[in-house]
């Protein structure tokens, strides 16, 4: 029972190494010889295995470094947090790995791959998204139990669905979605084109659906609070420019981004 | 959809080995193992031991029944529409018959998740149609069984129409022509002559549609959802258990596997072989 998920995460590694040696060979040949003009003597590529959530700020972030550290090129592996994981277990050559949850980076932890233990550099809460305006009126988790109201979940299998789950047995709530949705753009597209009234979703989702969605904050969300913790990897191969990483991330001019995202402070 | 005409060549005598050429025994060789290897892998890491706890969880066979059923009423909603569809194509000339042919066609290259989303826009609570079925008749089609049954019948049908047309267009008109010069109406012709004629050939697209409304994942989950006994059909339930219990969804994978070399084996045995 335990050996088929091994196998498909070793054969995911193995296309991750293939890939991001592809990339940094490519890479690294034309930002090495580049003048460092700031003297701290960062160089070449950083290479920074990240979940998808964070995919817009750290992007953000990854230019921003570009500029502070002339000669640098930061390289981004955005994906689900397990999948990454299971790549840097398998020697995938990455420099920082930032997860959704600290459940996914246990995975690299326990095989002793970071250096130094990971710190929690912001968190995400769901909130409930309803269409724009509204119009039920929506105010409180109760509120979703209204008979009529279409509302969708994430399935329990993936971390918004289990978030969710933990929320609404917080609040004692019993709901009957009509939907649980496979991931959480999914259960954002349902409320997007108002085929459902209202999702339980990430702030940070919320926040990048514009004025697609409505946001409504629930008290409830406190009891399902992601850390996403960030670590230095262990076999880093450019390990001061992953500590300027990781440093610009925790920084106040990162954690500025990171909330325009919606995330908030650890 | 040409399974039906080709069942009796596989009458004819081979000589196996002797006279196949190693440039084309290779290839053919390989394309066998590479769609066998992926089916052999199943079964091998198939959890054996755990399978008929796997299997005699409620869940299972709700996801099952309801698989089988959306299947077959797509695959009968197919034919109601679908074969006078073929007939239009195949027998009758009007304009832009070209462009008719390539959009029924189209869903079959489409990603499924594409026909869902596009399904959402039509029949949805808010889509082109849907807001009048909401409106006048208080119907919503999303997250309902029978959404599930519009998004499989929208990817299976066209296996039909094309099947059914091809097979119209290999069949020989002078019959049905005979018929109504006879006195026969066209509708008569074309119920008494020409559906006994074309018999195997709905059978072999009829087959084909269901096989495909069986293994329907990216238009049902987008358009109906996923919900346990009213939307959560066997695809959908293999690809949620997969994230956390991979043993469970090789289990499913396993039930689904067998329902369709059952099915297809047995609808070949009955009406292929008598084509």
């Amino acid at each position: 029972m335990t050996r088929s998920p091994h196998r498909t995460r070793r054969t995911a590694g193995v296309g991750a190494v293939a890939a991001v040696l592809a990339l940094s060979a490519c890479s690294t040949s034309g930002s090495e010889p580049s003048p460092d003009s700031t003297g701290d003597g960062l160089t070449g590529t950083v290479t920074v295995f990240a979940a998808a959530s964070l995919k817009e700020s750290f992007t953000t972030l990854g230019e921003r470094f570009e500029k502070e550290h002339p000669g640098t090129e930061v390289t981004f592996n955005f994906g689900g947090s397990d999948g990454l994981a299971a790549g840097i277990d398998s020697g995938a050559p990455a420099d920082v790995f930032a997860a959704a949850s600290a459940k996914t980076m246990k995975l690299v932890t326990d095989e002793g791959l970071t250096a130094g233990s990971p710190s929690t550099f912001v968190r995400n809460r769901l909130e409930i998204a309803t269409v724009p305006g509204n119009p039920h009126a929506i105010d409180s988790l109760d509120d979703l139990t209204a008979s009529g109201l279409k509302v969708v979940l994430c399935d329990e299998t993936v971390p918004c669905g289990a978030a969710a789950r933990t929320a609404l047995t917080a609040g004692g709530v019993e709901l009957e979605p009509v939907s649980y949705e496979q991931d959480v753009k999914s259960a954002l597209t349902k409320v997007r084109l108002k085929e459902a009234d209202a999702a339980l979703v990430y702030r940070t989702d919320v926040r990048a659906a514009g004025d697609k969605v409505e946001g409504v904050e629930f008290p409830e969300s406190a009891e399902a609070v992601n850390d996403y913790p960030i670590a230095r990897l262990e076999n880093a191969p450019n390990p001061s420019a992953a500590k300027a990483f990781v440093a610009l991330v925790k920084s106040a001019e990162g954690q500025k981004v990171l909330g325009e995202a919606g995330f908030l402070k650890p | 959809m040409t399974t039906g005409r080709e069942a009796p060549r596989k009458a004819r005598p081979r000589a196996p080995g002797r006279g196949v050429p190693l440039a084309l025994l290779a290839p053919a060789l390989l394309g066998l193992a590479f769609l066998l290897v992926p089916l052999l892998a199943l079964l091998l890491r198939a959890p054996w031991r755990d399978l008929p706890e796997q299997l005699t969880s409620p869940e299972v066979w709700e996801a099952l029944r309801l698989s089988l059923l959306c299947a077959t009423t797509a695959t009968a909603l197919s034919l109601v529409v679908g074969v006078p569809l073929a007939w239009l194509l195949a027998r009758t000339d009007f304009p832009g018959r070209g462009l008719v042919r390539a959009l029924v066609t189209l869903p079959l290259v489409l990603p499924p998740v594409v026909g869902g989303v596009a399904l959402l826009l039509a029949l949805g609570r808010n889509g082109v149609v849907g807001q009048w079925l909401d409106a006048w008749f208080g119907i919503t089609l999303p997250f309902t069984t029978t959404g599930v049954v519009l998004a499989e019948t929208f990817v299976a049908m066209p296996f039909l129409v094309i099947s059914v047309e091809g097979t119209l267009r290999a069949a020989d008109p002078r019959y049905e022509e005979a018929a109504t010069t006879l006195g026969a109406s066209r509708f008569t012709a074309f119920r008494r002559v020409t559906l006994p004629l074309i018999a195997p050939g709905i059978a072999a697209g009829a087959v084909l549609a269901w096989a495909r409304a069986l293994g329907e994942f990216g238009a049902t989950i987008t358009f109906a959802g996923n919900f346990p006994g009213r939307t959560q059909t066997m695809p959908l339930a293999v690809y949620l258990a997969l994230q956390n219990d991979p043993a469970a969804a090789i289990a499913l994978s396993l039930v689904l596997l067998a329902v369709s070399i059952a099915v297809l084996a047995g609808l070949r045995d009955r009406w292929m072989r008598t084509a």
